[in-house]
């Protein structure tokens, strides 16, 4: 069983966000999400924004919000530099909210020029991934 | 003497209260240090990483231009950040740094020169001289988010990729230990990828010399492309990091030799006040005892 297993490691330049042995890994590449088992060739990916979901060696699952960032496998050992990132018990559930509320309300307002859309649409999709991990995990 | 008894008494309080101000800075200062000194660490293993995976992607992107990568020869429009910290009384800190930029800069070729400056101390000192400051940033503190420094490191590359500079360096402070801090300028942009050398061996040789065959997803020279921005907010963090690290340093420093002379100071004026005190018992005594003698005289 312990074969089937391989390390993984989540970084920011901040912080170390995860480290463990895992069964499998499900992350969100930027050209659509892929999944990684034990003994997988090497590999370097871009990632986007999304959810990464790790099966433990124990069974449990373990997910975190994304901010983009690359996903590197060789020798049984995969590494994810991130540019930022939460573990679903970690993130802030009421500023999550609150941050996609205000994306909402300045985006319905087509004619303001005082907006700026990109940063708002990205502000908005930051906000629901972190929803979405939060509340797959059940929170 | 030279002072009453009141005013050296007077002075020795001053001292102390000074020392200790001096003392509690050189604790702030400390505890601010190691809170940098975490930071770094925490931050290892990403540098690190990102790294050795420039250097394993590089070798697999032989001929491709990057903006940041390609030097524009001839063109001298250079641009030069100078890394200072906000405040005073940490030794000379500012004054090195400042000073080490300032010969730079007037080498390059002085006022004409497009500065970007971080932290307050840089910024008064060069727009005092009319130095061409472009940009600055304060109050980049110890606990920043990581956020602010990708604001000043898209400034850095903003300045090169839109043509604005050909060049781009950097003025900072090297942390070496608590008691040592080195200034150091160095070229910035256009970036010499740390698997540059190896990618020169690999062209030779015909093919990226890698044991291992990567799978890359997307396209090598496309991943580049989005791990070279990345590379570089790392490398300015980096820098703002060791500065931070040196000011607190250069400040602990400083002040435990402030605590440490104002102890002399307070040493000396308690001696002097000492002899004034005894000089007025000796005097009254004399006094008495010549009174005494004159009346035995007289009786």
């Amino acid at each position: 069983m312990a074969d089937a297993s391989f390390h993984i490691e989540v970084v920011t330049p901040e912080r170390l966000i995860y480290s463990g042995q895992a069964v499998s890994v499900t992350a969100p590449g930027r050209l659509g999400y892929f999944g990684i088992l034990a003994h997988h060739l090497p590999l370097v990916a871009e990632l986007g924004l999304g959810e990464l979901t790790i099966r433990q060696a124990d069974g449990q699952l373990a997910r975190m919000a994304l901010l983009g960032g690359f996903f590197e496998v060789s020798g049984n050992n995969a590494i994810v530099l991130a540019d930022g990132g939460e573990l679903a018990p970690e993130i802030d559930l009421n500023r999550a909210k609150v941050a996609a509320d205000r994306a909402r309300k300045a985006l319905e307002d087509l004619d303001d020029p005082n907006v700026d859309r990109e940063l708002m649409r990205a502000a908005l999709t930051r906000a629901e991934t972190r929803l979405k991990v939060a509340h797959h995990a059940g929170r | 003497m030279a002072l009453s008894l009141r005013a050296v008494r007077r002075k020795i309080r001053t001292v102390k209260n000074i020392q200790k101000i001096t003392s509690a800075m050189k604790m702030v200062a400390a505890a601010r240090l190691r809170r940098v000194q975490e930071r770094v660490t925490a931050g290892k293993p990403y540098a690190l990483k990102m790294k050795q995976l420039v250097e394993e992607v590089g070798p697999f992107t032989v001929g491709i231009d990057h903006p940041l990568l390609t030097p524009r020869p001839g063109r001298k429009n250079p641009c030069v950040v100078v890394i200072s910290g906000d405040k005073g009384l940490c030794g000379s800190f500012n004054n090195n740094i400042i000073r080490k930029a300032q010969t730079f800069i007037d080498e390059l070729g002085g006022t004409s020169v497009q500065l970007i400056t971080i932290g307050k101390k840089g910024t008064l000192y060069f727009r005092k001289r009319g130095y061409n400051v472009l940009q600055s940033f304060s109050q980049i503190g110890v606990n920043s988010p990581f956020s602010e420094v990708q604001t000043i490191a898209d400034a850095m590359t903003g300045m090169y990729t839109s043509g604005k500079a050909d060049e781009v360096h950097v003025a900072y402070t090297e942390f070496i230990t608590t008691m040592r801090q080195r200034p150091h300028v160095g070229k910035f942009l256009p970036i010499e990828p740390p698997g540059q050398t190896a990618k020169v061996e690999a062209s030779s040789a015909g093919r990226p010399a890698a044991d291992k065959e990567y799978i890359f997803e997307p396209a090598a020279a496309e991943l580049l492309k989005a791990l070279l921005p990345k590379f570089v907010r790392n490398q300015v963090y980096k820098f703002l990091l060791e500065s931070m690290a040196s000011e607190q340093g250069a400040r602990m420093t400083a002040m435990s030799n402030a605590t440490d002379s104002a102890g002399d100071v307070i040493s000396d004026l308690t001696t002097a006040a000492n002899k004034a005190r005894q000089a007025t018992i000796t005097k009254e005594l004399l006094e008495v005892v010549n009174g005494a003698e004159a009346l035995a005289a007289q009786g």
